[in-house]
């Protein structure tokens, strides 16, 4: 990583090289974190344990803590996490602003206000019935995002779908705490939606939602190449034989499919699909067909690793996903922040 | 966002005192201003009309003047009529402040949220409401000293790694915000459901029940902060010049901007201190000012003014909209002020090419 000191293709014949191995180590690092995951927490399990119980079920306490609860919360948070980083990836390639993240298209506010319509007027309370309303409402805001934000004959620059994100989204949360307040029942519910966490929801929502996202990252992965060319400009780029309003229109498909599902599933989870991206670029430059596939080992890594965090820190109870990440990414983004030098909104 | 230059006739120089005081008023301003009082008067008497027991204009005024219906005097003297004046102080003051904010982070967006105000008064907010399970008082100081060490965080962040213009503070305060916003979801889950639900209904910003108690507070804060608001209002006028051009007009400039968002932190706080956080107020109300009197500046009695009327006109609606439910004004501003920013938005980008 420090190329600096190096002439130019001397580094990038290292980089080429240590490209593979560095996914094939992250892969591994999921892998622990895997088994950490199904492995701790209120009754901790030893490695043989859940060896044993993942083969060979057997209906006593030890399976069903590895069946029921562990193995689909952690399937849970590998899609929710590949999910998020993904669209973080494909948010700041999109915008060419390594500050943009998913929620900026008001992801999480239409799902909040979809799901507060359904608990109240529908009376749904189970996880498994919200769910597609919440991707629902996530949909619907994001098309009216970027719909707006596309208005009048320049298009949608970065800028104003930051903007229009930021007014739709205010608009949204009044509506929000408005329903909240004037329906105490729906409230209690919805608190516990809305602090973004992976446990608790059983394998119909993994499943569901991990369709989803298994089709985003399909969409994203194959978007990799025409991305790296939407990065060297417009007129570049359709020199290149690429279209760039249909690189980035089918682009945003991917991010609120991303996004939709991920926080229909598991609540708003912020600061995964923003700092994710840096640290996959960081590793391994500014080629999209490396980033993506990082982002997508790395960013579970991370979220699974917080909820283990979350399992070990306040014994018997839980601290949500969400706040753990949060307390990890806000000092990371905020040095971020201060160091470089920012691209202009 | 700079309104069509004004010609120069629209400015008038007022002397006073045998010509020793001269003072330059633009003249659609102070008549916008005049309009707004007027305005804001009339508003005030709807309100003070409205809610369980209601009263027709004709005998609010007459009881405001020593005569009307029996008993009216008792209900408008200790509930009506604060809660008007409530709304009236925490509207201006959070205009002004969010044109302080405005001109000094050259945002149009700019609004003291920015800084993670409002969250960090959320914070402190809810852990004396759900943890601490404090009184009015106590609620109001938690919050205040929440959005103050929150926003005093942000903008030392900021001054170390470079100055307080641009992006940079706006940034730092969304990474707060959002940091903040996460702990708050998270305190809301570990209370009891009363505890969470009247944190989340302080935290939308509410005139319900405010006395005189209240009015008293943030009076005497506004005595204090206003004279310095105006003192300071020259100077932020020539900060808008640019840098370069204030420093050489003798101004420290990274000082008298730390003077001028300490004086516009003060004014939010004392508005969340008494209603809680009230969204858009202080965002809208100078972008309205500005287009309706188009002059260049600040334009912070404007502002005032018009924070004043949107807040009063705000919770009007709130309590007149659904006769059986009155809302909390903060609910009312904030749907109002979202969707008023999207049609700002469309209506400017729709006629814009670039």
């Amino acid at each position: 990583m420090t190329a600096a000191a190096l002439p130019e293709p001397v580094a990038a014949l290292e980089r080429c090289v240590s490209r593979p191995l560095g996914l094939l180590l992250a892969a591994v690092v999921l892998v622990l974190a895997i088994v950490l995951s199904i492995a701790v927490g209120a009754r901790s399990l030893a490695p043989g344990e859940v060896w044993q119980a993942l083969w060979h079920p057997s209906g006593d306490r030890t399976s069903e803590i590895v069946h029921d609860l562990r193995l689909p919360r952690t399937a849970l948070g590998i899609a929710v996490g590949a999910a998020l980083g993904v669209a973080g990836a494909l948010m700041q390639a999109l915008t060419r602003n390594p500050l943009a993240d998913p929620g900026l298209l008001g992801v999480n506010a239409g799902a909040a206000a979809a799901v507060v319509v359904a608990m109240a007027t529908l009376g749904v309370t189970a996880p498994t019935e919200y769910v597609w309303f919440a991707f629902a409402g996530a949909a619907t805001v994001s098309v009216l995002v970027y719909g707006l934000g596309a208005t009048g004959s320049a298009g949608a620059s970065p800028v104003r779908l930051a903007l229009a994100g930021i007014a739709i989204t205010a608009a949204l949360q009044a509506f929000v705490s408005g329903m909240v307040v004037l329906q105490p029942q729906v409230f209690e519910q919805f608190r516990y939606w809305e602090v973004g966490a992976i446990g608790g929801r059983d394998w119909a929502i993994a499943g569901r939602m991990g369709a989803f996202v298994a089709a985003g990252l399909v969409l994203a992965l194959a978007l990799a190449r025409p991305l790296n060319a939407l990065a060297l400009g417009d007129d570049a780029s359709r020199a290149l034989g690429v279209r760039p309003r249909r690189v980035q229109a089918l682009g945003l498909v991917a991010v609120t499919v991303l996004s939709g599902a991920a926080t229909a599933a598991a609540g708003p989870i912020a600061f995964v699909g923003l700092t994710i991206p840096h640290v996959a670029r960081a590793i391994a430059g500014p080629d999209q067909r490396w980033v993506l596939p990082y982002c997508l080992v790395l960013a579970p890594v991370l979220l699974l690793v917080a909820d283990v965090v979350g399992r070990v820190v306040d014994p018997p109870a839980e601290v949500q996903v969400a706040v753990v990440t949060a307390f990890i990414g806000a000092p990371f983004f905020i040095a971020l922040v201060s160091r470089r030098r920012i691209a202009q909104l | 966002m700079t309104g069509d230059g004004a010609p120069a006739a629209a400015i008038r120089v007022v002397r006073g005192a045998g010509g020793r005081v001269a003072l330059r008023l633009h003249v659609r301003s102070a008549v916008v201003v005049g309009g707004l009082l007027v305005v804001a008067l009339a508003l005030t008497v709807l309100a003070v009309g409205t809610g369980d027991y209601p009263l027709s204009s004709r005998d609010v005024v007459e009881t405001l003047l020593g005569g009307g219906p029996a008993g009216a005097d008792v209900v408008i003297e200790t509930l009506r009529l604060p809660r008007a004046t409530t709304a009236l102080l925490v509207g201006g003051a959070l205009g002004v402040a969010g044109a302080i904010f405005q001109s000094i982070t050259r945002n149009p967006l700019g609004s003291p949220d920015i800084i993670g105000f409002t969250q960090g008064a959320a914070v402190g907010a809810v852990l004396q409401i759900a943890v601490l399970g404090g009184g009015t008082l106590a609620i109001a100081a938690g919050a205040v000293v929440g959005g103050l060490a929150v926003a005093a965080a942000v903008f030392v962040l900021a001054l170390r790694t470079g100055s307080t213009q641009g992006y940079r503070l706006v940034l730092i305060g969304i990474g707060f915000s959002t940091l903040l916003a996460s702990l708050t979801a998270f305190l809301l889950t570990r209370v009891t459901l009363e505890s969470s639900q009247s944190a989340r209904l302080w935290l939308i910003g509410s005139l319900n029940g405010r006395g005189w108690e209240h009015v008293v507070p943030v009076a005497l804060a506004l005595a204090v902060l206003l004279p310095a608001v105006g003192v300071l209002g020259r100077t932020l006028r020539q900060l808008e010049l640019g840098d370069d051009a204030a420093a050489a007009l003798g101004i420290a400039v990274d000082r008298a901007r730390m003077w001028l968002v300490v004086v516009a932190v003060g004014l939010t706080a004392v508005a969340t201190a008494a209603t809680g956080p009230i969204a858009f107020v202080a965002l809208a109300a100078p972008q309205l000012a500005r287009r309706m009197t188009r002059a260049t500046g600040p334009g912070l009695v404007p502002s005032a003014a018009l924070g004043a009327v949107l807040l009063v006109l705000s919770d009007l609606l709130a309590q007149r909209s659904f006769p059986d439910t009155p809302l909390p004004v903060g609910i009312v501003t904030g749907v109002v002020g979202g969707l008023y920013l999207v049609w700002l938005l469309s209506r400017e980008w729709r006629t814009r090419t670039r």
